[in-house]
């Protein structure tokens, strides 16, 4: 690396506050270099979208400056910001659904000269070929995978002339061969003269794409170290500010016994989609059933049919097993019976309030949510629900101004704990949890992980729907992939390595029939 | 007989398809104002008031003078509801169904207090006769001389062609003009918009503005051609139902200015429908069972507009929602 390299943006005592007690930005100052790649890493809610928020121009700050090219600059809206050549692809992708490619691309454009779609659309192939993207200018943007919007994003950025582009979590949503895509789409971009900055938290990405680290602990700056220099163990010091044990805890397996036998299970979807297609499997007391494959895979109407939310196909067994021993179907049974009966399903959605929690209701509501037929009288009884989110906001460490305070204005994580907090405390024999650590910093993972152990360790069949190969591979007993709505193979998850789940995760074993390739391809 | 009866259904259309035409505008950019209805009564009587007041005051009122100040009144005072509606929907960000459904009572009663302060008549019916002319000013020649087909379409005041007009000009505007591409990204996905460096509140208020502008002169033009130029202040009622009318038609057309067009003289056929069916047909029916029609179909049209899956017929997809940019 080039020691001589100018700053290309400099940052001085930038402060951000959202209301009067959410400091997201404090006083920070820092450099970004031409044409380097720069990780932006940080816990979640360190500030990290906020500050780059307002080098694209969404917010403005309250104090501080910004120099572009050694400039000092006010951006006070998106379109300053493309005119210093600045370009943020977000992480909700600000694409519109009904629009074509070249349309989204020349949104909001003041171009001289006429309204030339045609023309915006030869541009556009121009940038494909020169960067390698595989873009339909006439495509419509419903009908493109998340990984082809993404894409969509960046040439946008690179037609509006951008010269440095902000990726905010661009991996959050990619299969690991669409991050290795999209590593190569940087290291082109890179070439090319362009300065990145990617916003992100997973330190294996940081070390592979960035050639330096900047790191915000709280909304405070902390250091920019090389990448060179840098090892997991030190960025993640940094990143929480203690040492954080690294490696997930597994109690062995005890007491195994069959709790929950499924079948020939196949669902569709709302546009008569087959999403499951046959499934097979049994879950054991005791043990962590992990389940991995790319996301829209089938892992949500596993979990809602066991739930008994979701339609089942005619043929399928989904047979429950008590501790006692006798066996019950689940198949008929409404969604209260087969709470009742211990089966429990948390399920964290992409908005994390979609499903579960009620977001202008405060934390006691919320436990009422799921009890409130308790006891006999008419009137609810809060005192119970009351008493349990006061031992999840404490067991748990829920950060919230009192257990009242709507669910929707607490952070991420945070409503992630109540979500799964309430869960756990229905005590139940199955927990079905997916993606229960989706967007949370580690430290929250981990008081995660430590909760479905105990449910393991007491005696509970957990069904862990996850995204983070390592995790999975760290945490369960035993992994089933999902491809295509197809079981893939069942691993031992102490034995197993990521290359075997990830192949599984993209291939289905040879022993299938022809015709699935081309299922698969429906996604 | 059949060629009077679609005569009428195109004189009803106009109007009509013209009140929606406003509304559409005004939704493109996400804005559902239910103040249509109100926003109709509001340039109805403004419109009227203005041709009254000069057609009392000047000796030999000028055609020219008339249709200007109805028609700069009407808009205006019309505009204005609409800038009253973008300012609570926009700047306030309040609900736009509280604030829609406000300005349509505020709207009604506005223009039953305005017509009473300023035409000062004692029965309230009052009548602007030169007015009438001249919005059923027939095109010389083409009117007269191609008999079935001069009846058919040159039988109308220039309105309906200023309809057919505006809705292919907006057709341009959304399909093929940049500044049609910004409005529907606004009505669609203002985040997406806002990050692309359209001013969102700009293109909100401008769109309701002229939307409402365009609502209140499909309000003096169903006075002045469709009620023959009479104001009474119980006609204010049929407005408001029209208005509600326009509304429903919207969701009708999918957002498209053209399908307003036939969608409203579907309405038309049916609204006078009840002269005419039970003599085709040769049966008696009862005329309060026909009148019904054009809402039953209004039920069974929205019952199969329901059923369509296809994003783009499915209108702005914010529509109805506020837009805070800071909000987390």
């Amino acid at each position: 690396m080039n020691e001589q390299r100018t700053p290309v943006i400099r940052l001085k005592g930038i402060t951000k506050r959202f209301g009067n007690k959410v400091l997201a930005n404090d006083n920070i100052s820092m450099d970004v270099l031409d044409g380097e790649v720069l990780a932006l890493l940080g816990e979640n809610g360190s500030g990290k979208t906020t500050l780059l928020n307002m080098l694209s121009g969404i917010y403005y700050p309250d104090s501080g400056e910004i120099y572009v090219r050694g400039r000092h600059v006010s951006i006070k809206s998106p379109h300053d910001a493309y005119a210093l050549g600045i370009c943020m692809i977000h992480q909700h992708f600000k694409l519109v659904d009904v629009f074509t490619a070249t349309e989204n691309v020349v949104l909001g454009l003041k171009e001289k000269g006429g309204f030339d779609l045609k023309a915006a659309a030869k541009r556009i192939r121009d940038i494909c070929e020169e960067y390698g993207f595989d873009v339909d200018p006439d495509q419509k943007v419903y009908d493109m995978t998340v990984s082809q919007k993404q894409t969509l994003e960046i040439v946008k950025a690179l037609y509006r002339g951008a010269e440095i582009l902000i990726l905010d979590e661009p991996t959050a949503v990619l299969t690991p061969q669409e991050t290795e895509k999209l590593f190569s789409v940087i290291r082109n971009m890179q070439a090319a003269g362009k300065t990145i900055i990617i916003i992100t938290h997973k330190l294996q990405e940081v070390l592979a794409i960035s050639d330096r680290v900047a790191i915000l602990r709280k909304g405070e700056y902390i250091a920019t170290v090389k990448t060179s220099e840098a090892t997991v163990a030190s960025l993640t010091e940094m990143m929480v500010g203690k040492k954080v044990e690294l490696n997930i805890d597994r109690p062995e397996v005890k007491d195994r016994s069959l709790r929950l036998k499924v079948s020939g299970l196949s669902c569709k979807n709302a546009d008569n989609i087959e999403v499951l297609k046959n499934v097979s499997f049994e879950a054991y007391s005791g043990e962590i059933l992990g389940i991995a494959g790319i996301s829209g895979c089938g892992q949500k109407e596993l979990l809602e049919a066991i739930a008994g939310l979701q339609h089942v196909e005619p043929g399928a067994e989904i047979t429950y097993t008590h501790p006692s021993g006798e066996t019950e179907t689940l198949i008929g049974k409404s969604p209260k019976q087969i709470r009742k009966m211990g089966v429990s399903l948390s399920f964290v959605p992409e908005d994390r309030l979609g499903m579960g929690l009620v977001g202008g209701m405060g934390m006691v509501d919320n436990m009422l949510l799921k009890d409130y037929n308790r006891g006999s009288s008419p009137l609810t009884d809060k005192k119970p629900s009351k008493e349990l989110a006061e031992r999840i906001r404490d067991e748990l460490g829920v950060v919230t101004p009192s257990i009242s305070t709507p669910v929707r204005t607490l952070s991420g994580g945070n409503v992630q704990k109540v979500l799964v907090g309430r869960e756990l405390a229905s005590a139940p024999t199955v927990l079905m949890t997916a993606y229960a650590v989706r967007g949370l910093d580690i430290n929250t993972s981990y008081v995660i992980y430590d909760l479905l152990n105990e449910q393991k360790q007491k005696g509970v069949a957990v069904i862990f729907v996850g995204e983070e190969l390592d995790v999975l591979l760290a945490l369960s007993d035993r992994i089933l992939v999902l491809c295509g709505g197809h079981i893939s193979g069942v691993l031992d998850a102490r034995t197993a390595t990521k290359e075997q789940v990830g192949y599984l995760m993209t291939n289905l074993p040879d022993a299938k029939e022809g015709g699935d390739a081309d299922d698969s391809q429906e996604k | 007989m059949i060629l009077y009866w679609i005569q009428k259904a195109i004189a009803f259309a106009a109007f009509i398809a013209l009140a929606a035409m406003g509304e559409l505008l005004t939704e493109k950019s996400g804005g559902l104002n239910l103040g249509t209805p109100g926003t109709m009564c509001v340039g109805a009587a403004a419109g009227f008031i203005a041709a009254f007041r000069y057609c009392s005051a000047v000796e030999n009122p000028s055609f020219i003078m008339i249709l200007l100040l109805t028609l700069l009144t009407a808009f205006a005072a019309s505009a204005l509801m609409g800038l009253i509606y973008s300012f609570f929907t926009v700047t306030m960000r309040i609900n736009q169904n509280v604030v829609g459904l406000v300005l349509t009572i505020l709207g009604c009663g506005l223009a039953e207090f305005l017509s009473i302060f300023f035409i000062k008549s004692e029965s309230g019916n009052v009548r602007c006769d030169s007015a009438n002319t001249v919005f059923t000013a027939r095109i010389p020649f083409l009117s007269e001389k191609l008999g079935v087909v001069s009846d058919l379409l040159f039988g109308y005041g220039f309105m309906l062609y200023f309809t057919i007009a505006l809705a292919i000009i907006l057709t341009i505007v959304f399909n093929k003009s940049r500044v049609g591409l910004n409005l529907r990204a606004v009505g669609e996905s203002p985040s997406t918009a806002d990050a692309a460096g359209i001013n969102v509140t700009r293109y909100k208020y401008v769109a309701a503005c002229v939307g409402s502008g365009i609502t209140g002169l499909a309000g003096v033009y169903c006075v002045m051609e469709f009620k023959s130029g009479a104001w009474a202040t119980a006609d204010l009622i049929t407005i408001q139902a029209f208005g509600w009318l326009a509304v429903a038609l919207v969701i009708f057309s999918f957002w498209k200015p053209l399908n307003l067009l036939w969608g409203s003289l579907i309405f038309g056929i049916f609204y006078w429908g009840y002269l005419y069916i039970p003599e085709l047909l040769g049966v008696e029916l009862s005329t309060d069972l026909t009148q019904m029609l054009p809402y039953i179909i209004t039920i069974v049209v929205l019952i199969i507009v329901s059923f369509r899956k296809k994003k783009e017929n499915l209108g702005p997809a914010s529509l109805g929602v506020t837009y805070f940019r800071e909000e987390r």
